[in-house]
């Protein structure tokens, strides 16, 4: 048992509550310093995902991911920002500022998890916590330069993760290499009952390069279509060619159902937040609602003043998709997008072990290049919406930069092998060096 | 495409609450988001749609919950173990 003394100076808005005594446990994380992105849960700490609807929210429980950590001996040694409950993809979003990119101070970070990584890149802690509902995750661990794992749909348990599309979303660790996000991943993988989708996987990986001789990497060429700056594909297929001097066997390969998938994520995540974020009414938790009024003028006057802009819209394009009339046009048809991207993966992982490519398809936006036009931010998820929508897993690891910004190389596994693309991202880490 | 009183239609039905300031700019958004998920339309539907999960039932256990006082402590009013909301009527 001790306590971390937590004193860095956070010059970046990372955090949006700092512990600067975190006591700890023993076990093999014992006082290791981690920061937890602020959508998830943290008995006696603040927990706000980024909204001034859950301004000073205090929860009564650890999530499962928490309890794991602490159990571990680890010391939670603040909150993340975050775009407000995670819907964005450079934290701009967030009612507490924006974060800025420790590699440039002029960019953003990435998001939603952009706190999380650039507490990271900075160098504030060693590995942080984020989520991943469509990228966010892999987005700024590539734009910040780390590594970041989104982790099979139910290997981490989700109980305490403030839910914004349930089907879609995930806890993965962040960290500045390889070993230390196989190391986190350790100590949050594992079955939990109050997570009904929750499957019984544990991770006990130790990372090695020794696997990679004779590895299939399919390389569809939908990951370098139109939309991906030239300098990043690049800088991604010269990586590729790394694996392939370490006697990976290169595979090019197509994968059709990428037309469609941006749009059938952006169906499916709006409608399961419609239904998720009605729950913040000013009720149970959160700034105080103004009970004397009628229920509909309470709610409508609290949720305008409480909730961001990009979060209004995302409610109403869901309750507009959901609603009578277009339920066919929208929903039925984005699952059957959704279905195919599905059928893809698991045609593709049935020739080849592991799929490369870009993470982001640029590097890091500069501050406010995105915020007025919310259909140009959101095309830049195309890359990383695949496999949430399949629930495979992927990693991004750094492969060099671009003007100096850094670029991710994702690498994309069948359901439950976090072990081979952390094999093959750690193969491909220690040749960089 | 929505007109702006699609979009007020829309803001009650969620809830969400809208000023006639900001109708002809989430409009504008909608219409270029909404325009880009017409791509849909061109989707085949292979097999039954929407089967990408199945549900898998288990018995009701009862388990211990969180204590009352610690849930109430979030809440604006409570009154008796219960939390006080607006009038519905």
């Amino acid at each position: 048992m001790g306590s971390v003394t937590f004193d860095a100076e956070d010059r970046w808005n990372a955090f949006i509550t700092i512990c600067r005594e975190a006591g700890h446990g023993d076990g093999p994380m014992a006082g290791v310093a981690v920061a937890v992105k602020d959508n998830i849960s943290t008995a006696g700490i603040q927990t706000t995902c980024g909204s001034r609807i859950l301004k000073d929210y205090i929860p009564p429980y650890d999530a499962h991911v928490v309890e794991l950590l602490k159990a571990a001996g680890a010391a939670v040694v603040g909150k993340t920002n975050m775009d407000e409950f995670g819907m964005g993809t450079t934290t701009e979003s967030s009612a507490f500022g924006p974060t800025t990119n420790p590699v440039d101070t002029a960019r953003v970070p990435g998001g939603s998890s952009g706190g999380s990584a650039a507490a990271v890149a900075a160098g504030m802690v060693p590995m942080a916590l984020g989520t991943d509902t469509g990228g966010s995750i892999r987005c700024p661990a590539a734009f910040c330069g780390i590594v970041g794992l989104k982790p099979t749909y139910g290997r981490v348990s989700r109980y305490g993760l403030v839910a914004y599309a349930n089907s879609l979303e995930g806890v993965g660790p962040m960290a500045g290499n390889v070993t230390d996000v196989a190391r986190l991943f350790s100590v949050i993988a594992g079955h939990d009952a109050r997570d009904a989708t929750s499957i019984d996987r544990p991770f006990a990986h130790t990372p090695s390069s020794n696997r990679i001789k004779g590895l299939r990497i399919g390389v569809p060429a939908e990951f370098f279509g139109k939309g991906v700056d030239p300098a990043v594909a690049e800088q991604v297929r010269r990586a590729i060619g790394d694996l392939a001097d370490l006697g990976a066997e290169i595979v090019d390969c197509s994968m059709p159902s990428m037309a469609f998938a941006l749009a059938a994520y952006y169906v499916t995540c709006t409608c399961e937040a419609s239904s998720n974020l009605a729950r913040f009414d000013g009720v149970r938790y959160g700034p105080d609602i103004a009970s004397k009024r009628s229920w509909h003028e309470a709610y409508q006057e609290h949720r305008r003043e409480h909730f961001g802009k990009e979060v209004r819209r995302r409610i109403m394009l869901g309750t507009f998709a959901l609603s009578a009339g277009y339920y066919g046009k929208y929903y039925a048809k984005a699952q059957a997008a959704r279905k195919n991207v599905g059928e893809d993966f698991a045609r593709l992982f049935a020739d080849v072990d592991v799929i490369a490519g870009p993470t982001m398809p640029t590097t890091a936006f500069a501050l406010g290049e995105k915020t007025a036009d919310p259909l140009s931010m959101y095309l830049a998820d195309i890359l990383t919406v695949p496999a949430n929508l399949a629930g495979v897993p992927a990693i991004s690891v750094p492969c060099g930069t671009v003007d100096g910004l850094p670029v991710g190389l994702q690498l994309i596994g069948r359901h439950c092998e976090e072990e081979r693309i952390i094999d093959t991202a750690y193969a491909y880490e220690e040749v960089r060096r | 495409m929505v007109s702006e009183s699609d979009v007020a239609h829309i803001a009650i039905l969620a809830d969400i609450g809208i000023g006639d300031d900001e109708l002809a700019e989430f409009t504008g958004q909608f219409n270029a988001i909404l325009e880009y998920f017409d791509l849909l339309d061109q989707v085949e539907e292979s097999g039954r749609p929407g089967a990408v999960t199945t549900n898998i039932f288990r018995d009701d256990e009862i388990a211990p919950s969180l204590p009352l006082d610690d849930v109430l402590e979030n809440a604006g009013e409570s009154e008796a173990g219960y939390i006080r909301a607006p009038k519905v009527m």
